[in-house]
C-alpha cells in the first residue's frame, strides 16, 4: 500500500502544495503534498479540520431530544443520523427492534430509502457527474452541476429530480425535507395518508427507470475506460457493513458483516450492540477525524471501508430484481471476490439508488404504512445502542442515560470515519502514480479530489459546498522560497500569481 | 348605552373592571402577549402588550380600560419596540428553537414570528442555565424559561399549591421551587397541575412527550399567535 507516504523524513526541506478547501465534498477538509526537487511525492494526507463536539454537548440533555439535535449534525443525511439516535433510544423505553411495531418499522425503512434515493442522487448528480462526464482534468467551468444541465440537459434534470423526489419521501413521513421529525422513542409520530402515498406513489415508476438508466450510464463510463478506472486511487482492503440474516443487502437493520480483500468472511451477524468488541478507533495529532479499525486485525491492517461499495461487495443478494441484476453485472466485471477499484463506488451507489427506488415503489404498495398502531414501550433501561446504514456507510449511536432520562454518555462514530484510512491511501496513491513527478497544475490537483470525492464523505456531516470554493496552491521550492502560485477565485477564476 | 375605548382607531365596548386587554381580546383584537393568560391575575412583566393610552406607554394586560381612552397598539414604534423585547428574551436565555421540543408549539417563537424577527440583534449571553430533570415526570429546563411567572400564578391560583417562584433580581433572576433542596422532585407538584402544563416557552415539559405531535399538527404550523390566541384565550376571559 501507500503508508510509507503518510509521513516523510525530511519534512522542513520539501516543497509543500496545499489543496484547501476539498471541494464538492459535504463538510471542510484539505490535502497536504510534499514535494521533493523533482516533484516526487514524499508524503501525502487528507486532513480533516474542523471539530464539532456533539458528543459532549448532547450531554444534559434529555434523551428524546437526541434523534431531532443529533440530525443538525449533516444537512444531506440528517435522516441516517435521526434513525440512528431513534434506533438507540427505543432501547432507552425497552424497545428491541423485533418489538417495534411493524408499521413504524416500515415507515422508518420507507423514510431511509428516500434519504439514501436522495443523498446518492445529490452526490452521482450534483457533485460528481462533472468529473465522470468531462475527465478529471477538464476545464474548471466545467466541473459543476450547471455545466452538466448545459451539455446533458436530460440527464442533468433527472438527478435533480430523483433527489427532488428522495425528499418528497422524507417530508411525507417526516413532515419536512431536512430536519424534520418522525421517529420517536418507541415508534413513529404518524403513518402515511392516503393522499400522501398516492402523490409518491404517482412518480414511483418513473424514478425506477431513471435509476435503472443512471446504472446503465455509470457501467458505460466504468468498462469503456476499465483499465484506468479499475486502477485510478484503487486499494486492496477490508470492507465492513451490516446484511440481513440471509445475507442480503441491508441499509435498516442487521447484523455486522466484514470481509477481507479476497472475500473471505472475518465476523458475520455480530450484534452491532456488541460493536466496541470488535471495533476501536485510533488517534493521529494531524487530523481531528480519528481512524476506526478491526480489533482482531489490529491497528495496521484491520482498517476497512464502508459505504455502497462496501454494502454491494458483502451481502450476498439484493432482494429487489433490478437492483440484483445489477449487482450480478457489478460483481461480474472485476473478475474477483471483491470490487477494490475506488471509483466503482458510484457504480455500487447508482445500483442502490435503484435498490432504494424499487423498495419505495414495494412498501407504498403495503397497507402497514398506513396503519396506526405506531409506538410501543417496555421497560426503561440505562443504555442504547443504535446502527444504520447511513448513505455513506455503517453509522453507530451510542448513549447512556441516568435515572432522570439524561444523556451522560455518547459516542456516535460516523460513516466517514470508517473510510478515513482509505480515503488517505487514495490519496496517496493518486499522489504516487498520477501526480509525482510532474508540474503540478490546478486540473491535476483535481485528481486528488475525485478520489476522496468518489468515497462521498461528509467530513462535518454539515457543511456543503458546490463548485466555487476558494482554492489556493503554493509551489516553495527546498529553500522555503515561494515559486508559484495558483489561485481560484470565489467567482469560478483561476488567477497565476508570480512570486 | 355602553362604554368603549378605541384602539388604533377601532371602537371597542368594555365593562367596568375589564382591563385594555381584556376588552381587545372581547372584540377579537390581539395584542401581542407572552406573561398574560386570561385565567390567572395580569403580572404586566413581559411588557409585549405595551400600547400607547392617550399619549403614555402601559401595560394593556394590567391597565384598566376607561371611556374615552384612545389605545395605539399596531404602531411602527411599538411593533419594532415588541420586536426588541422578544429579541432580548430570545439572547438572554439558551433558545435554540431547530432542536426544542417546543418548536410549533411555543409561544415565545410565535411571538417571534409574529413580530417578523428574523434575528437576535443582540450579542448572545449564552448563559450557563441547568436543567433539573430529577421529577418523575416533569423536567424543568431552566436555560428556557423568560420568567413570565405564568408557573407561579397557575401553581397558586389554580392548582392551589406554591410550588414555583421567582428569585434574585435583575440579570440574576431565575425560577426557583419549593423544596429544601432545589430539586422538582422534593416539592407536591404533580404532572396534571395546571402549572405544568403552562409554560408559554419549552422551560417546563412532560418528560417523554416531546416529538410526538408530528409537524404539520402542531398548535402553529397553520396558523400564527394572533389567530390561536384570538380563538382560544377570549373564550377563557371571565371564567
Amino acid at each position: 500500500m501507500y503508508e510509507h507516504l503518510e509521513t516523510a523524513e525530511n519534512r522542513d526541506s520539501l516543497k509543500r502544495v496545499v489543496v484547501d478547501p476539498v471541494s464538492r465534498v459535504e463538510g471542510h477538509g484539505k490535502v497536504t503534498l510534499l514535494l521533493d526537487a523533482d516533484n516526487k511525492v514524499k508524503q501525502a494526507r487528507l486532513h480533516i479540520v474542523e471539530f464539532r463536539g456533539f458528543e459532549r454537548f448532547i450531554q444534559g440533555r434529555p434523551y428524546w431530544e437526541l434523534p431531532v439535535l443529533v440530525q443538525r449534525l449533516c444537512g444531506i443525511c440528517p435522516v441516517s443520523h435521526h434513525l440512528a439516535a431513534a434506533k438507540a433510544i427505543d432501547q432507552l423505553v425497552g424497545i428491541d427492534p423485533e418489538n417495534l411495531p411493524v408499521a413504524a418499522d416500515k415507515l422508518r425503512r420507507l423514510l431511509h430509502f428516500g434519504q439514501v434515493l436522495q443523498s446518492h442522487a445529490l452526490h452521482f448528480f450534483h457533485l460528481s457527474s462533472p468529473d465522470l462526464l468531462f475527465g478529471f482534468e477538464s476545464e474548471i467551468s466545467k466541473r459543476s452541476i450547471v455545466a452538466v444541465l448545459a451539455e446533458f440537459p436530460e440527464l442533468g434534470v433527472q438527478g435533480v429530480k430523483l433527489r427532488k423526489y428522495g425528499q418528497e419521501v422524507i417530508r411525507m413521513v417526516s413532515g419536512k425535507r431536512i430536519h424534520g421529525t418522525g421517529a420517536i422513542a418507541g415508534g413513529m409520530n404518524k403513518s402515511l395518508t392516503k393522499a400522501e402515498r398516492n402523490y409518491l406513489l404517482e412518480d414511483i415508476d418513473q424514478m425506477i427507470s431513471w435509476s435503472a438508466a443512471s446504472v446503465a450510464l455509470i457501467k458505460k463510463v466504468h468498462c469503456s475506460n476499465l483499465p484506468y478506472y479499475d486502477d485510478f486511487a484503487t486499494i486492496r482492503t477490508n470492507y465492513l457493513g451490516l446484511t440481513k440474516p440471509d445475507g442480503a443487502l441491508e441499509l435498516y437493520h442487521g447484523g455486522i458483516r466484514a470481509k477481507d480483500e479476497h472475500g473471505a468472511t472475518i465476523m458475520d451477524h455480530i450484534d452491532y450492540c456488541k460493536y466496541n468488541d470488535y471495533i476501536h478507533e485510533e488517534v493521529r495529532s494531524w487530523t481531528y477525524m480519528k481512524f476506526p479499525y478491526l480489533l482482531s486485525r489490529g491497528q495496521e491492517n484491520g482498517w476497512y471501508r464502508v459505504g455502497p461499495l462496501a454494502r454491494v461487495n458483502n451481502c450476498d443478494y439484493i432482494n429487489t430484481p433490478l437492483a440484483e441484476a445489477a449487482r450480478v453485472e457489478f460483481k461480474a466485471h472485476s473478475g474477483e471476490a471483491m470490487v477494490h477499484s475506488t471509483l466503482a463506488f458510484h457504480w455500487s451507489r447508482l445500483i442502490e439508488i435503484l435498490h432504494c427506488a424499487e423498495s419505495i415503489k414495494d412498501l407504498l404498495h403495503d397497507p402497514d404504512i398506513m396503519s396506526s398502531d405506531l409506538v410501543a414501550q417496555g421497560e426503561k433501561r440505562y443504555e442504547g445502542i443504535g446502527v444504520i446504514e447511513a448513505p455513506r456507510g455503517t453509522l453507530f449511536h451510542h448513549y447512556q442515560v441516568d435515572e432522570n432520562d439524561i444523556v451522560t454518555k455518547a459516542n456516535l462514530i460516523v460513516s466517514t470515519t470508517s473510510n478515513n484510512m482509505a480515503m488517505n491511501e487514495s490519496v496517496r496513491q493518486v499522489a504516487a502514480e498520477y501526480l509525482s513527478g510532474r508540474e503540478l497544475t490546478e486540473p491535476l490537483l483535481n485528481n486528488l479530489e475525485v478520489a476522496i470525492r468518489a468515497y462521498d464523505p461528509c467530513l462535518s456531516c454539515a457543511t456543503h459546498a458546490v463548485g466555487k470554493m476558494p482554492l489556493k496552491l503554493e509551489l516553495i521550492n527546498a529553500e522555503g522560497q515561494l515559486i508559484d502560485q495558483l489561485v481560484k477565485h470565489t467567482n469560478g477564476q483561476i488567477e497565476r500569481l508570480n512570486a | 348605552m355602553s362604554k368603549t375605548i378605541t384602539i388604533d382607531g377601532k371602537t371597542i365596548p368594555f365593562e367596568d373592571g375589564q382591563t385594555i386587554m381584556d376588552a381587545a381580546m372581547a372584540a377579537d383584537v390581539y395584542i401581542p402577549h407572552l406573561c398574560h393568560q386570561p385565567e390567572y391575575t395580569p403580572h404586566g412583566s413581559c411588557k409585549l402588550c405595551t400600547v400607547k393610552v392617550n399619549g403614555r406607554n402601559c401595560s394593556a394586560c394590567t391597565f384598566p380600560a376607561m371611556e374615552g381612552q384612545e389605545v395605539l397598539s399596531e404602531t411602527k414604534e411599538l411593533i419594532d419596540d415588541r420586536k426588541k423585547v422578544t429579541q432580548m428574551l430570545f439572547v438572554e436565555g439558551n433558545h435554540f428553537c431547530p432542536s426544542c421540543e417546543k418548536t410549533g408549539n411555543c409561544q415565545l417563537q410565535g411571538v417571534a414570528y409574529h413580530l417578523n424577527m428574523l434575528d437576535n440583534h443582540f450579542p448572545l449571553f449564552y448563559p450557563d442555565r441547568a436543567v433539573d430533570a430529577s421529577h418523575p415526570e416533569v423536567m424543568i429546563d431552566h436555560n428556557r424559561c423568560i420568567f413570565c411567572t405564568l408557573c407561579v400564578r397557575a401553581s397558586q391560583q389554580t392548582d392551589g399549591k406554591d410550588v414555583f417562584a421567582i428569585s434574585g433580581r435583575g440579570i440574576n433572576k431565575h425560577l426557583i421551587v419549593n423544596a429544601q433542596s432545589g430539586l422538582l422532585k422534593d416539592t407536591d407538584l404533580d404532572v396534571n397541575d395546571q402549572a405544568a402544563h403552562v409554560c408559554p416557552t419549552g422551560a417546563i415539559l412532560i418528560k417523554r412527550t416531546g416529538y410526538q405531535v408530528p409537524i404539520g399538527e402542531r398548535i402553529y404550523d397553520h396558523q400564527q399567535i394572533d389567530q390561536v390566541s384570538l380563538a382560544k384565550e377570549h373564550l377563557n376571559h371571565g371564567e
